[in-house]
């Protein structure tokens, strides 16, 4: 009992990642019907979003400590941050340990601006071009932004850590009465699951409430007759492209403490992401963010030891399990819209 | 823009002019040299396979830096770096047997089909006579085939798992790096130190070869201390979160839990069991503690303040004090403004190995090369003294217990070393059950 | 002749031509200048791209006929290989009883994983195909370890048995061959200053090639051909008609994953070593991209797109700072290391931004793919507009 609860958790944070990844990819996927192979790069950038105010607040003076060597045994560089030469070491320490979060502030412009750019320079003039030709630009684009990222930061992982506030770990199980140590929760990924709801609900809540969310849902439904109206649904849907590369780009940045980032995430992401949207079903919202907690929580179920001594090497394969029988018996996922990239 | 030095394509064409424009066709041209790419102008070209895309590309990096920095070493350029250490005299900075030392680079993203695609070229393009670097026992395993059917030499670069000199080692083929087992035996004994005899160990281990053949190797030297092994968990190759595995561990009675992961894996695993708070926490009466059997520079760098405390072990860590080390980190840190990695060091060694078993057999000829470097024994190229066992093609040297370190006095200072593990304590029998299957065949030629 | 048309002949023959005179043609460039690190006329990589053009060519007749986008077969290229291996392992090394087992295992597989993913279209599909080749992917590589020699992949060994082989006691494996002639075996011929590379190998590959090239063309002008076309422009009203198109799109899938596992097998005959990596998505990933790259439900454009992609794989990774730096050394020492600063992102290292900047550019320009580019050379050429229809080599597909 205790160890399904555990997995419920994980299967929960994990779920989180995944949907907030679809739920970006299907507002272009399934709203603007165009095949952004480049959607799994967006997270990446989002969490190198992070690792560039690292790198800022990090940016630091030499001076030379002649009373320290370094590896060559010349006198040592000492790197010292200009934060903390401006506001002294305690404020410094603060704003460097709480770098993560702050780098929200950073990301999200810097996503609008990313997605504004990709799709007014580039998507804009693929949207009546074949779904090849969309493969084609997007996955090149995709791997001249990887690229470019790897140039400046190298191939390695870098480390990103949470705040300390919110190091270590939550014990559940003894509040609900197991032993210690049974569900033990960390507290980042807590928060990654909060914020995660909030997104989602802030972009639901935007395309519900809102009379630009209204006529973008309108403008997804028949973007024809929206058009035919006098309205600029063009604009808007540049609006939401912009809007997608934030979610994904946030939802890169947060993960960073979970997730060290290198260059190459994106594509690790990348199929994942498509068969989570596709599980949704295409063209809903809903259907994919549904899809990734669900993907995400079944995930973990197979990890469990139990069922891997059961069925050896399942946790490999779940997701493309599921994919499968979902697929089979639901013929356009799990709400789907018909006619949507069936063809 | 005619290329300043003659190379072996050079020197063919020459041949082709004065043959004046006639085509003198060669059947199978094997058969026309005494073995493959027999080097006939005054240049040898080596061909350096490193994975330059893909998740491995820093370390393929420091491997084509080590490699360029050797290249020029053998050429008498720089200022020589541990040819002034090695114990072996044969080579003089004048090339070797005379010839000038060339090297082409390829990428091996990692993959073995590309890795070979990239020797091939070499083999079959550029006429190199050996091939050398990779970060991943497949690729290693691969290329070492693919140089015994086409009668070269590999001089194996990062390749860790038991496979490479055990059931899939080749005559052509030669390790310098060390294995699971030497990893697991070094290990052993500072961690009964540190942690004592009685122990639960949970092990988290990456579903491939190396990662099978690392744990088995971690579960048998300590259950031989009297460690309990609660379980061996197998996780995905492509995992990125690993929370649904680290979980179950605190309930599980165990009390380390032992990372069999490397590169990223291994990053992404050891942050995530520190934010589960997993090393705060109190097991069976004891401290919680976490194992990394196999740690680099670069794996200790991407997980940052995590690897504080955590030991593992290393084939070579740039804070030794012997002779051939020092000589090779200024060599390595004036040209490159770094100190060298584990990478770094064993491709470097292996060049100048493979250079200095030329010049002693006095020809390029594979098996020639072979005979010499068979049960070679050695010193000065950073690892102490060195044997290149005969019966399978594994160097036999000391081993480094290594610990991330709690205080780091700048960038590059990531880990201390806690103990050199001397060559008698990790050596094995070649036919050691975890080795055994295996066959060197005989030597090829190509010829 | 051959149940070609006059001009598909000629054609075929041009495509006879060419892959006969590859070894030439490839190596355009004198031995020893600087220009020769781009020849690509060496066995290995001609091999590659002649498989690699049978894979792409084989996809083609599905992606480029019927529309039908599968991101899964890769899994029947590592399916041939590990067949291929197998015979090598158990029969003999002659690579026949391997090949034709390869394409038999990759015509099962295929006959399988289409039958279920048949059942649904457009992205449904592409993602249930994507789905069978992860788990194929994912079970290779540490499961299905014994069958498949998961991350070291499956190599023949000394000791295998070879039952139908002289017994060996030579103390090494012996040559992949067919019937004798080995696939290493290579006619080298010193000419005009340069190193011409006739190897066996490439032929067998070669020759497959232009057969399998020979079967795609006549798939492409057959009634057969003509219902696959009919299901990519509307489905739904061919089957109003009455006529059940399934197995005509399996018939479709099943052909193309015998041409993948046909390339599996001979991956496996030139280079004796199959391994996961095969299978995984982005060696899927890679057959859409070169059928796109040279132009989708054309002839020859998977063909050239194949080329494309494996050309720069192998011979832009290779140029090194040390190669450029030889390329410009009778520049000035400053304006050598600007000019081996400016390209230095793009090679080596960095072929991957190289070829993903191509891409782009190729499809912004190019609709058509590189086959489109090859007919506006050709029209800048040609003396008067040419309206009778497209040159045989570029019938689209609608």
């Amino acid at each position: 009992m205790d160890a399904l609860i555990l997995q419920t958790l994980n299967g929960l944070d994990k779920g989180s990642a995944y949907a907030l990844i679809a739920l970006g990819l299907t507002i272009i996927f399934g709203t603007l019907g165009v095949v952004n192979f480049a959607h799994g790069t967006l997270f990446m950038l989002g969490a190198f979003c992070a690792v560039t105010l690292q790198r800022i607040i990090g940016i630091s003076e030499t001076i030379i400590d002649p009373t320290k060597k370094d590896f060559l045994g010349n006198p040592l560089k000492v790197e010292v941050p200009y934060l903390q030469a401006w506001f002294g070491h305690d404020t410094a320490a603060a704003i460097t340990n709480w770098s993560v979060p702050l780098s929200l502030l950073l990301t999200v412009p810097v996503m609008v601006g990313i997605g504004v750019v990709m799709e007014r320079g580039l998507i804009k003039h693929f949207y009546k071009r074949s779904h090849a030709d969309q493969i084609l630009v997007t996955f090149g684009l995709a791997i001249v932004l990887q690229e470019v990222i790897k140039h400046f930061f190298g191939a390695n992982p870098i480390p990103t850590p949470a705040p300390a506030e919110f190091a270590g770990s939550i014990d559940f199980g003894t509040m609900l009465g197991f032993p210690p140590n049974a569900i033990v929760y960390p507290y980042w990924r807590m928060i990654y699951f909060l914020f995660s709801l909030f997104v989602i609900g802030g972009v639901f809540a935007f395309l519900q409430f809102t009379t630009f969310g209204m006529v973008v849902r309108a403008g997804m439904a028949d973007r024809e007759t929206v058009g035919l109206l006098g309205i600029n649904i063009d604009r808007r849907f540049t609006f939401m492209f912009g809007l997608a590369a934030v979610v994904a780009g946030t939802a890169g940045a947060m993960y960073t403490p979970i997730n060290s980032p290198n260059f190459h995430m994106g594509m690790d992401f990348l199929v994942l992401s498509f068969v989570v949207v596709v599980v949704g079903g295409m063209g809903s919202l809903p259907g994919a963010v549904l899809s990734g907690f669900l993907l995400g929580i079944l995930e973990s179920y197979a990890s469990m030891n139990w069922i891997k001594d059961i069925i050896p090497g399942i946790d490999q394969i779940i997701i493309y399990v599921i994919a499968i029988v979902v697929l089979l018996t639901r013929p356009r996922g799990l709400m789907g819209r018909k006619g949507v990239m069936e063809d | 823009m005619i290329k300043s030095e003659l190379t072996r394509r050079g020197l063919l064409k020459t041949g082709a002019v004065a043959g004046a424009g006639l085509a003198l066709p060669t059947i199978f041209t094997a058969r026309a040299n005494a073995f493959t790419n027999e080097p006939k102008a005054d240049t040898v070209t080596f061909g350096f396979t490193v994975p330059q895309t893909g998740p491995y590309a820093d370390e393929g990096a420091d491997e084509l830096k080590a490699f360029t920095l050797a290249v020029k070493h053998l050429n008498g350029e720089g200022d020589g770096g541990m040819l002034s250490s090695f114990s072996s005299k044969a080579l003089n900075g004048a090339g070797i047997l005379g010839k000038k030392v060339a090297f082409v680079s390829g990428d091996t993203q990692t993959k073995p089909d590309a890795a070979r695609a990239a020797a091939k070229s070499m083999i079959e393009k550029d006429g190199a006579i050996m091939i050398s670097g990779c970060s991943s026992s497949a690729v290693a395993i691969a290329l070492q085939a693919l140089c015994q059917e086409a009668g070269l030499i590999n001089m194996v670069g990062l390749s860790h798992s038991n496979d490479t000199t055990g059931k899939d080692k080749k005559r052509n083929g030669f390790r310098h790096f060390f294995n699971a087992y030497m990893s697991a035996a070094a290990l052993a004994p500072v961690l009964k130190t540190m942690y004592g005899s009685d122990r639960a160990a949970y092990h988290l281990t990456a579903d491939y070869s190396w990662g099978w053949t690392q744990q088995a190797s971690m579960q048998a030297a300590t259950e031989a201390l009297g460690w309990k092994t609660v379980a061996n968990v197998l996780t995905p190759l492509a995992a990125t979160d690993f929370s649904s595995y680290i979980a179950p561990v605190l309930s599980s009675g165990a009390d380390v839990l032992v990372l069999n992961h490397y590169g990223a894996n291994m990053v992404n695993s050891l942050t995530q069991a520190v934010q589960f708070g997993l090393r705060d926490k109190m097991v069976n009466g004891k401290q919680f503690e976490i194992v990394v059997p196999l740690i680099s520079e670069l794996m200790a760098k991407g997980a940052g303040a995590n690897i504080k405390g955590i030991p593992g072990s290393s084939n070579w860590n740039w804070k030794l004090t012997d002779a051939g080390t020092k000589a090779f980190v200024q060599s390595y840190g004036k040209e490159y403004g770094a100190p060298p990695s584990q990478a770094a060091q064993t491709c470097y060694a292996q060049v100048l190995l493979y250079a200095d078993a030329v010049a002693r057999a006095k020809s390029f000829n594979p098996c020639a090369v072979v005979e010499a470097l068979e049960g070679y024994k050695f010193d000065g190229l950073g690892n102490g003294p060195t044997e290149y066992r005969a019966a399978d093609h594994q160097c036999i040297k000391d081993c480094l217990v290594v610990k991330g370190k709690e205080t780091p006095d700048n960038q590059f200072d990531t880990l201390e070393i806690v103990q050199v593990t001397p060559a008698s304590e990790v050596t094995y029998a070649p036919d050691n059950k975890m080795f055994a299957g295996g066959d060197l065949g005989q030597c090829n030629p190509g010829a | 002749m051959l149940g070609l048309g006059k001009k598909d002949l000629m054609f075929l023959l041009i495509v006879v031509l060419l892959t006969l005179t590859a070894p030439i043609l490839l190596n355009p460039f004198p031995e020893g200048s600087a220009m020769a690190q781009f020849n690509a006329g060496y066995p290995d990589l001609m091999q590659r791209i002649a498989i690699f053009a049978i894979f792409a060519v084989g996809f083609n007749i599905l992606f480029g006929l019927t529309g039908y986008l599968s991101f899964g077969h890769a899994a029947f290229i590592g399916v041939g290989s590990y067949a291929m291996v197998w015979m090598m392992k158990l029969l003999t090394m002659n690579i026949l009883p391997g090949l034709i087992l390869s394409i038999v295992m990759g015509g099962l597989f295929a006959v399988v994983i289409g039958y279920v993913s048949l059942r649904r279209s457009g992205i449904y599909f592409s993602i249930l195909t994507l789905a069978f080749a992860q788990m194929c992917f994912n079970m290779a590589y540490s499961v299905l370890t014994p069958i498949t020699g998961g991350e070291n992949g499956l190599g023949p060994q000394i000791a295998d048995p070879r039952i139908l082989d002289a017994v060996n006691t030579s103390g090494s494996v012996p040559e992949v061959n067919l019937f004798g002639l080995s696939m290493r075996a290579t006619y080298k011929m010193d000419l005009w200053g340069r190193l011409f590379q006739f190897n066996a190998g490439y032929y067998v590959c070669g020759i497959l090639s232009v057969l399998m090239f020979y079967l795609a063309l006549r798939i492409f002008r057959s009634p057969f051909g003509m219902m696959l076309r009919a299901i990519k422009s509307n489905q739904h009203r061919l089957n109003y008609t009455g006529l059940n198109s399934k197995p005509y799109m399996l018939a479709a899938f099943v052909i193309s994953g015998m041409y993948a596992g046909l390339a599996g097998g001979l991956m496996a005959a030139m280079d004796p070593l199959a391994g996961a990596d095969r299978m995984q998505w982005s060696a899927s990933g890679e057959v859409v991209l070169m059928v796109i790259l040279g132009g989708v439900g054309t002839m020859l454009g998977p063909v050239l797109g194949a080329g494309f992609i494996k050309y720069f794989e192998n011979i832009f990774s290779k140029i090194n700072d040390s190669v450029l730096h030889d390329w410009f050394s009778i520049f000035p020492k400053w304006l050598e290391n600007l000019l081996v600063g400016i390209l230095h992102p793009f090679v080596g290292q960095g072929w991957n931004l190289t070829l993903g900047v191509l891409f782009m550019l190729v499809v912004i320009f190019l609709p058509g793919g590189l086959i489109e580019g090859g007919q506006r050379i050709g029209r800048l050429f040609r003396r008067k507009p040419d309206a009778k229809g497209p040159a045989p080599a570029s019938t689209p597909a609608e």
